[in-house]
């Protein structure tokens, strides 16, 4: 052997290591929180205290705690949506848009019932919300099966196009008559709010939904035909055309059942949290949440745990500005962070770094 | 119209078209390669950022435009040890690098907004840039104008002619084939991301000192994304992307008139969905159209490669 030759031999795996698989998601964010540390040193942050106040102190109240609920359902319920689309590679990238479709038509359905809202009025939200995210998604799904167009970009684009239409709706039609001219329409009766479930929390009734449809997504993917389909048009795709599953007809699907679970998120942010329509409804939920479907290695019962500390990630970076004054864009470098090194982790469930001059362990992977 | 107003709006559709240029003709590269690379927004926003800080802070425009490109290069380089080195997969990475740009970009610029660039330098040439007409629309413009174009020539020229060219396209045709001749499949990949993150640096640092000569959170607007959608359009031609990027800042151009103008009655945000529009539109007629501009795309476009030593 020269002495040139390197000090790593790489050797692909016969099959992916199932431990590392689940593994690699926490190394990201041990890393993600060394990297942290240097950022906050460099930035001339106490590293100690500004990591406390990001990853800790927001833990250790209730009402830290139902905050990572009331962040963590839009990130949960989107990313089960999208997990289903990237297994099936199909590559929605514009939940953000279907999630403000969905609040433009549930939070319609309010303002068209306000002051004479009945039981059905927050049902019917729900529908509307599921509609015009599933009606927005619709769009790259046709062109996509019509004319083959790449719904990377399709999708991504209707994301600008959704947030400029909210805009028009909150600075004109749906402008609140007695609102100073704010940018706002009215604020929601309140039979068209979803219901507190914990006094003094913001914890409503769509987080425990959120968590519903994760289970209900893991039980989608793992015991039914729809959810075998995806995965093998996903690992596979020729395969799936011989065995005769319709592409098409699963684009829609993935397409549609993402687009609906985005446009719900979003009717659950403007009947929660917020309460009214506002030219910005979501911080990013729809963009984020594609960490956390990978975070969660696209499995529904994974991403409840990714959408959590993704939630974490918003509510350290708000607590760690009161606190110590730090930037909010902090969140966006953390999250852009812990995705690289998730993707360059997963190297190691694929591939296997040996040491120069160790034997093989298996001497027939070298055929 | 008189000419003056005809080359006023001319004059802002070539400053609208060259930050899309720029990033579009480094993806092109990229994609001529085999790599897909998404992260253009990420690159092309921290290009503008860093081009506005050092231009701030060292009072000298180009050395704000070189900072643009090796800052959008270095988050390229990101980009190539996970889907090179590490052969990660494409799309997500392209993702990745696109949020944490732009975190990465409000944070070191949330201490420049609201302050003013020095400009940057023009070409002017004595008694030609006086004419009417013929006169601001060819002489004028910042260097970066020029260099967007000479960037066109350039890359169809390396492309078609060149042997190094004709290396990054067999290796973004064939991986499997160009390796087992000789090449370094990686080494040349790498080679075309860099120069496609400096290329997105470029566009970014002409939005942010010349362009709009501030820095604002958010500021690339989409603008990566459509630079994406025209190497598609052009189906991997440089000459076509050219006029694409034109055409490109014709439309937003276009509606910026029509708002200053009172709209037609239709509200501002209306109007500022057209260039989003468009591009969906743009990219549906192309994958409709007759024409099979899609048989162009790289035959390796997305695949990762690692060479089975």
């Amino acid at each position: 052997m020269s002495p040139k030759a390197p000090l790593f031999k790489i050797e692909p795996r016969r099959e992916v290591s199932r431990g590392l698989l689940y593994a690699t998601p926490l190394l990201a964010v041990a890393l993600t929180v060394v990297a942290g540390f240097f950022i906050f040193l460099a930035m001339g942050y106490d590293p100690f205290l500004a990591l406390y106040h990001f990853f800790v102190s927001p833990l250790l109240t209730v009402y830290g705690w139902s905050e990572l609920m009331v962040k963590g359902a839009p990130l949960i319920m989107i990313g089960v949506g999208l997990a289903v689309g990237f297994r099936a590679n199909v590559w929605n990238i514009g939940a953000e848009g279907q999630l403000t479709m969905g609040a433009v038509a549930g939070g319609a359905v309010a303002l068209a019932f306000w002051g004479e809202e009945t039981a059905l009025t927050l049902p019917l939200m729900c529908l509307a919300g599921i509609a015009g995210g599933m009606a927005y998604a619709a769009i790259p799904a046709f062109l996509k099966t019509r004319f083959g167009v790449n719904e990377i970009l399709t999708s991504l684009m209707l994301t600008y196009v959704a947030t400029l239409f909210l805009s028009t709706l909150v600075y004109g039609p749906l402008k609140d008559p007695l609102g100073f001219n704010f940018p706002q329409s009215r604020m929601f009766g309140d039979a068209a709010l979803l219901p507190i479930l914990a006094g003094g929390t913001r914890l409503h009734l769509g987080t425990f939904i959120a968590l519903a449809i994760a289970v209900a997504g893991w039980v989608l993917m793992t015991f039914t035909i729809v959810g075998f389909q995806v995965r093998v048009l996903g690992q596979a795709p020729q395969a799936a055309r011989f065995a005769g599953f319709s592409g098409p007809r699963l684009v829609w699907l993935v397409l549609l059942l993402s687009g609906g679970l985005a446009g719900l998120a979003g009717l659950f942010e403007v009947a929660g949290p917020i309460g009214q329509l506002v030219p910005q409804i979501s911080p990013g939920y729809g963009f984020t949440a594609i960490i956390v479907a990978f975070l969660g290695r696209l499995h529904p019962l994974g991403i409840i745990l990714s959408g959590l500390l993704m939630a974490l990630s918003y509510i350290g970076g708000e607590t760690a500005q009161v606190e110590v004054g730090l930037p909010q864009a902090v969140t966006g470098v953390f999250q852009g962070l812990l995705l690289f090194f998730l993707l360059a982790s997963d190297f190691l469930v694929r591939y296997r770094l040996r040491l120069r001059g160790a034997v093989a362990v298996q001497p027939q992977a070298a055929e | 119209m008189t000419f003056d107003a005809v080359s006023l709006v001319l004059l802002t559709v070539i400053s609208a078209a060259t930050p899309l240029l720029f990033a579009a003709l480094g993806e092109l590269v990229v994609e001529k390669s085999g790599v897909l690379n998404l992260g253009v927004e990420g690159m092309m926003i921290v290009g503008a950022v860093a081009a506005f800080a050092v231009a701030s802070g060292t009072g000298s425009g180009s050395l704000g435009v070189a900072a643009g490109a090796v800052a959008g290069a270095a988050l390229a380089f990101i980009f190539g040890v996970l889907t090179l080195t590490l052969a990660a997969n494409q799309v997500a990475t392209g993702l990745a690098l696109t949020i944490f740009g732009l975190g990465l970009s409000s944070l070191i610029g949330a201490g420049y907004v609201g302050i003013p660039v020095p400009p940057l330098a023009k070409l002017a040439v004595p008694g030609i840039s006086d004419l009417p007409l013929v006169g601001p629309l060819l002489f004028g413009h910042d260097a970066l104008v020029y260099l967007s174009i000479v960037a066109v020539i350039a890359v169809a020229w390396f492309l078609k002619k060149s042997r190094a060219g004709m290396i990054l396209r067999a290796v973004g045709e064939s991986d499997i084939s160009a390796h087992s001749i000789g090449y370094d499949v990686i080494a040349v990949r790498y080679r075309a991301v860099l120069f496609g993150g400096a290329m997105a640096g470029l566009g970014g640092a002409f939005l942010s000192l010349s362009y709009t000569p501030l820095w604002a959170e958010g500021m690339t607007a989409g603008r990566g994304w459509i630079a994406l959608a025209l190497v598609v359009f052009a189906s991997w031609r440089p000459w076509r992307l050219l006029a694409g990027a034109y055409l490109f800042g014709g439309v937003t151009i276009a509606q910026l008139y029509t708002q200053s103008a009172g709209g037609l009655g239709i509200p501002a945000q209306v109007m500022s969905m057209l260039p989003y529009l468009a591009t969906i539109l743009v990219l549906t007629i192309i994958a409709a159209g007759p024409w099979k501009g899609r048989l162009n795309a790289p035959a390796c476009l997305g695949k990762p490669f690692r060479p089975s030593t």
